[in-house]
């Protein structure tokens, strides 16, 4: 690996760990699915990085586009419950 | 306290695995032993240009016809457990309308998203990605008119027989590689074809087809289901 695709991958591990952080112990619920959504797709340019286009985009395509989205779809659905 | 002090003793140790792991790795100066047989053949063998598609759908075929069942099953098990809430139907609440930017721009944008999972899934064995990708794209596509039109209906009649057709589909073919090639799912039941080709690869571009459908009515449909149900 060169020089620059370190530094690339080490500041999306980074990323990834703030982002699993804020997931996990943020206050609002959204924001978690965002930082969860974050971390999905500093993985998948990760991957991208490490030579694996194909797991890359199921990292992208499944990882941060549908799940991300399916977790607002139910937060929607849930909401007027229990307010957390 | 004790709690504590084992969380600590665990990350400890995770970290100690991690730390020699990382410490002992080299990169392998030449391809293993596994990877070198993949690497040679699959060109001679599969015909497939992109060679971890000729590896998931032809050399572990067996694996991706399991995933894709996992799948079924766990859509089965969302629509399962949703169809209890689907007869609180009486006082339908009438959802917030879409956003106008939301509702204009998903009519410029799903065609293309649909467009783009079906060129996905359609040069799996040319291209990175295939048909887990292409299918989940699709699914983003109908997640799109979704979130447009919270009240839209989509067909679970037609979703399902899409759905039960291409499995069909991709079994069928899969034994017909018993008759007519070396073994189950194995793509030389059509001609391998030049390597780079759309239509080369053997049966690989039907497959990866089927599955890609298949994955994506199976999202949809979980997609589908979530919309129709009222309470849960």
């Amino acid at each position: 690996m060169s020089q620059l695709t370190t530094i690339v991958t080490v500041v999306l591990c980074i990323t990834m760990i703030v982002a699993a952080l804020m997931a996990i112990r943020g206050q609002s619920v959204p924001i978690a699915i965002l930082a969860a959504g974050l971390v999905s797709l500093s993985a998948s340019v990760v991957f991208l990085v490490v030579a694996s286009p194909d797991v890359a985009m199921t990292e992208a395509a499944i990882g941060s586009g549908l799940t991300t989205f399916l977790l607002f779809f139910v937060l929607a659905r849930v909401r007027g419950g229990e307010n957390d | 306290m004790i709690k504590r002090f084992a969380i600590l003793v665990m990350l400890l140790a995770v970290a100690a695995v991690f730390a020699t792991l990382t410490l002992s790795y080299q990169p392998d100066a030449e391809l293993n032993q596994t990877a070198r047989y993949y690497a040679e053949r699959t060109a001679s063998e599969v015909g497939s240009a992109n060679i971890v598609t000729a590896i998931v759908v032809t050399y572990r075929g067996l694996d991706t016809l399991g995933e894709v069942t996992v799948l079924f099953l766990a859509s089965s098990i969302v629509g399962l457990l949703l169809a209890r809430g689907r007869n609180a139907k009486l006082n339908p609440a009438k959802p917030l309308p879409a956003s106008e930017l939301l509702v204009t721009g998903s009519r410029l944008l799903t065609p293309l998203v649909m467009l783009l999972g079906v060129y996905v899934f359609v040069n799996g064995h040319l291209t990175p990605g295939g048909g887990f990708q292409g299918g989940s794209i699709l699914a983003s596509g109908v997640l799109l008119m979704l979130l447009a039109d919270p009240l839209k209906h989509f067909s679970h009649h037609l979703i399902s027989a899409l759905e039960s057709i291409a499995g069909l589909f991709y079994v069928a073919i899969g034994v017909l590689g018993i008759f007519l090639a070396g073994g189950f799912l194995d793509n030389r039941i059509l001609p391998i074809g030049e390597l780079g080709a759309l239509f080369s690869a053997g049966a690989i571009p039907l497959i990866y087809s089927l599955i890609g459908l298949k994955v994506g009515a199976e999202f949809s449909s979980i997609l589908a289901n979530l919309s129709a149900t009222e309470e849960l």
